[in-house]
C-alpha cells in the first residue's frame, strides 16, 4: 500500500519536473502542487498539512487541506471530503495521508505523513479496519497445484509480502491451516494438507519469522472454502490458509 | 501356477479369478467359468411358533428375517428361496419330511428348521441342521438358544444359529453374523464415530466428542476404539473404551502437528499411526500405553494409514507420496524390505486380509487434472502383485475393510454429495448398501 503511495508520488514529483522544465513560464508553481495545466480551465492546486507531524499512539492530530479550482477532493482511507476542511485522526500507526483533487482543469495530489511513535498500551479501534481485517489484507493464503505440497512461484511473492507484514507486526501469532480438495482420501488429504502448511511455514520461518509464532494444523478436506466438483473450486481449497491466533 | 489355497475358502473365488482370469483385461462382466466348486445348496424354513404368546408372531418375523439374511450374506450357499420351500413348517426333528426338501424344487442339500416361543419374557428357540440326503442320520447340528425376549437379542439368536451352520458347513471358518462395524457418522451433527451390527442393523452412536472424529479403528479384542480427532493442536489419536464408556488415555496421541489414522497390530498391544512431529508425516509405532513410540519410515512427503498384516504381526501396508501421487507399499515392522505394490494412479486406504495373502484399497488407475478416471476399491495377491478390481461405475469408493473371514469387505461409497457405507463380498458381488441417509464413511470390520 505504502509502496503504492510513493509511487504516486514519484510519478506527481516527476509531472511537477516536467511540467518546470517544459514550460519556464509557470515556474512559480508550488512545490506541493502538479499541474498538467489544460488550456481553457485553470489546474486544481491543493495544500494539506498535519499537525502536529508526530504523535504516541492514541493521540490525536489534525489533517487540514485547502483545494482551488476542484470539484471532486478525496483522502484516501477516509474516502470523499469537501474542498476544503480539517479532520482530527487518531491512527494506531504511522500514516502516510494522501490527497486527490479533480477538477475540469485536471488532477493534484499531495501527501503529507503522520508519524506515530509507539504501539498503543490498548488496542485503539482503528476508523479504518479491525485488526484482523487489516491481517487478512496484508496475510494472504497461498495455493497449490494438485497433490503437491511445493510453494509455487506465484506463492513466493506472496508469501514475502505475508512475512514482511507479519516481521513488522511482531505481537500478532499466526494459524496456518493446510487444506486439500474434495477428491482422494480423507486419512491421505490431513497428511498432505499437513505438508502443505509445514511448507508455508518453514517459508515464513526462513524469511525471519519466528517459529514459535506459528501454530500449524492440517484440515485435509473436514473444511473447504467451497464444494463445487469444478477445478476452480479445488484450486480454491488446495492452499495455506493464514488466520490470526486469538 | 495356481496360488495355494490353504484352509481358506474365503478366497478361493478370488484365487480362481487370479488364477484363470486376464486379470487386467478391460471387460469385467463374470463369465462363471471361474465358479471352481459349487456352493451348498442350503435350505433355511420358516420356524415354527411354538406358544401363543403375543410376542411371539413378532420375534419369529425378526428371527426367520435375519437366520434368512446371514445366509444369504454368508456368500458361501445357493441359498433356496423360500417360495420353493414346501407347506409344511416343521418345528422339530420328527415333523419334517426330508423327501420334500431333497426334491424339487427346493432341491436342498441342507435344509435349517425349528421352533420359538416366548415364555414369562424368554424367548427359546430350537434350531436344527439336516443333511437331506442322509435319511439314516440327518442331523449335523442341533441347538437351544435362551434369552430375553426383545427383538435384539431375537436377532443375536439368529446370528448365532446362523454363525454354527456357516462354521460346520464354511470349512470351519467363524461366520460373521455376530460381529459389529464401526465407522463414522455426522448424523448428531459433528463426525462421531457409531457402531452398527455387520448386516447395518443396530446403527448408534459410541462416542460424543463435539471435535471431527475420524478413522476409527477397533482393537482387536473388540474393548478399545483409536480414532483420531481434531484439538486446538491438531489432530490426535485417541482412544474409547467400549467397556467403561468413556475416553481413555493414550499419551503421546497429540504431540502437535497431524497425529491420524491409528491401526491396532494384532496382538493388541501396539498401535502404528501417522505423525508429522518430525516435521513430515511418517509412520510411528507405539504400545498401547503410548510407550516405545518410534518412527518406522523416513521419507519426505505423506506417509500414512498403516495396516498390519493380521496374519503375522510383523508387517505393515501403508500410503506412500514419496514419489508424487500415493502408492500402496509394505514393509517389515521395523522400516526395512520396502516394496512397492501399485504401479501407478492414485491408491490410498489399505487393510490387509485376515489370512495376510491379500491387500485390499481404493484405487484411482487414471487419476489426474480432468481425468474421468473413477476411485473403486481393488484387491491385490501380495506375492504376485496381481489384482481384481471389485467396484465398477458406481461412484467413489474408499476405506475397504476386510470382515474377520476374509469373505467379506465393507466400504464407503460417495454418489453425488451422499457417502453411504456398502459390503460386499470380497469378489465384488452381493454389494448392498448398509447406512442410509446423513455421511457415513469410514467403516472398519471387528475382528471376531
Amino acid at each position: 500500500m505504502t509502496r503504492r503511495k510513493s509511487v504516486v508520488t514519484s510519478v506527481a514529483l516527476l509531472a511537477i519536473l516536467v511540467a518546470a522544465g517544459c514550460k519556464k513560464k509557470n515556474a512559480s508553481v508550488p512545490s506541493q502542487e502538479t499541474a498538467p495545466s489544460a488550456a481553457s480551465s485553470p489546474a486544481p492546486t491543493v495544500q494539506m498539512a498535519v499537525s502536529p507531524s508526530t504523535i504516541s499512539a492514541g493521540d490525536q492530530a489534525t489533517l487540514s487541506w485547502k483545494t482551488s479550482d476542484a470539484t471532486d477532493v478525496s483522502i484516501d482511507g477516509i474516502g470523499k471530503v469537501p474542498t476544503t476542511g480539517v479532520k482530527t485522526v487518531t491512527p494506531a500507526e504511522s500514516t502516510t495521508y494522501h490527497l486527490v483533487a479533480q477538477g475540469p482543469g485536471g488532477t493534484a495530489e499531495a501527501t503529507a505523513r503522520l508519524v506515530v511513535t509507539t504501539a498503543p498500551a490498548v488496542a485503539v479501534p482503528s476508523n479504518t479496519m479491525t485488526a484482523e481485517e487489516e491481517f487478512k489484507a496484508n496475510v494472504q493464503d497461498i495455493f497449490f497445484d494438485y497433490d503437491t505440497y511445493d510453494i509455487r512461484s506465484d506463492a513466493q511473492s506472496t508469501l514475502s509480502h505475508d512475512a514482511s507484514y507479519l516481521a513488522s507486526h511482531p505481537n500478532i501469532k499466526v494459524v496456518i491451516g493446510g487444506y486439500c480438495d474434495e477428491r482422494g482420501s480423507d486419512e491421505y488429504n490431513l497428511a498432505l494438507g499437513q505438508n502443505r502448511a509445514d511448507a508455508a511455514k518453514k517459508a515464513l520461518v526462513s524469511a525471519g519469522i519466528a517459529a514459535d509464532r506459528i501454530r500449524v494444523i492440517s484440515y485435509g478436506k473436514e473444511k473447504p472454502f467451497c464444494s463445487e466438483s469444478t477445478e476452480e473450486c479445488w484450486q480454491q481449497n488446495r492452499r495455506a490458509g493464514f488466520s490470526m491466533d486469538q | 501356477m495356481r496360488v495355494p489355497i490353504r484352509s481358506y475358502v474365503s478366497s478361493f473365488l478370488l484365487i480362481a479369478f487370479f488364477s484363470f482370469a486376464r486379470v487386467q483385461a478391460q471387460d469385467w462382466v463374470r463369465t462363471g467359468t471361474n465358479l471352481g466348486n459349487e456352493k451348498i445348496r442350503l435350505a433355511a424354513a420358516d420356524f415354527k411358533p411354538g406358544s401363543a404368546d403375543p410376542q411371539t408372531p413378532a420375534l419369529k418375523a425378526v428371527f426367520d428375517a435375519t437366520l434368512y439374511s446371514d445366509l444369504g450374506n454368508a456368500g458361501i450357499f445357493d441359498l433356496v428361496s423360500k417360495s420353493f420351500a414346501p407347506q409344511a413348517m416343521p418345528g422339530a426333528p420328527q415333523e419334517i419330511n426330508l423327501a420334500q426338501w431333497s426334491a424339487a424344487p427346493a432341491n436342498a442339500a441342507m435344509v435349517a428348521f425349528g421352533n420359538l416361543s416366548v415364555t414369562n419374557g424368554r424367548v427359546v428357540v430350537y434350531g436344527w441342521l439336516f443333511d437331506t440326503r442322509n435319511t439314516a442320520n440327518p442331523q449335523v447340528l442341533g441347538k437351544q438358544y435362551n434369552e430375553e425376549a426383545n427383538q435384539d437379542m431375537t436377532r443375536t439368536i439368529a446370528h448365532r444359529f446362523a454363525d454354527e451352520i456357516i462354521f460346520r458347513l464354511g470349512g470351519g471358518i467363524n461366520g460373521i453374523a455376530e460381529t459389529k462395524i464401526y465407522f463414522i457418522s455426522s448424523r448428531s451433527g459433528s463426525k462421531e464415530v457409531w457402531a452398527m451390527d455387520y448386516d447395518g442393523q443396530n446403527q448408534h452412536q459410541i462416542t460424543h466428542l463435539g471435535a471431527i472424529t475420524i478413522s476409527p479403528r477397533i482393537s482387536p479384542d473388540n474393548t478399545r476404539i483409536a480414532c483420531a480427532s481434531l484439538g486446538r493442536e491438531g489432530w490426535g489419536i485417541r482412544m474409547y473404551s467400549l467397556e467403561l464408556g468413556r475416553m481413555v488415555a493414550f499419551p503421546g496421541g497429540s504431540t502437535g502437528g497431524a497425529n491420524q489414522s491409528p491401526s491396532w497390530a494384532p496382538d493388541g498391544n501396539r498401535i502404528a499411526f501417522s505423525s508429522s512431529r518430525s516435521g513430515d508425516p511418517e509412520i510411528w509405532i507405539a504400545n498401547t500405553d503410548g510407550g516405545n513410540a518410534h518412527r518406522v519410515t523416513f521419507f519426505a512427503g505423506p506417509d500414512v494409514s498403516p495396516t498390519w498384516n493380521p496374519k503375522t504381526g510383523t508387517q505393515l501396508a501403508w500410503v506412500s507420496g514419496r514419489t508424487g501421487l500415493p502408492q500402496i507399499y509394505i514393509m517389515d515392522q521395523d522400516g526395512s524390505n520396502i516394496q512397492r505394490m501399485t504401479d501407478g494412479g492414485y491408491a490410498v486406504s489399505p487393510s490387509w486380509a485376515p489370512n495376510g495373502q491379500f491387500l485390499t484399497f481404493s484405487w484411482n488407475r487414471k487419476y489426474g487434472p480432468g481425468a474421468p478416471g473413477g476411485q473403486d476399491i481393488y484387491v491385490m495377491d501380495i506375492a504376485s502383485k496381481r489384482w481384481l478390481q471389485l467396484t465398477h461405475d458406481a461412484g467413489s469408493n474408499d476405506f475397504p475393510s476386510w470382515s474377520p473371514d476374509g469373505r467379506h469387505i465393507v466400504f464407503q461409497r460417495q454418489m453425488g454429495s451422499h457417502t453411504e457405507i456398502w459390503s460386499m463380498l470380497s469378489d465384488g458381488t452381493q454389494q448392498q448398501q448398509l447406512t442410509h441417509g446423513g455421511t457415513n464413511m469410514m467403516p472398519n470390520w471387528s475382528w471376531k
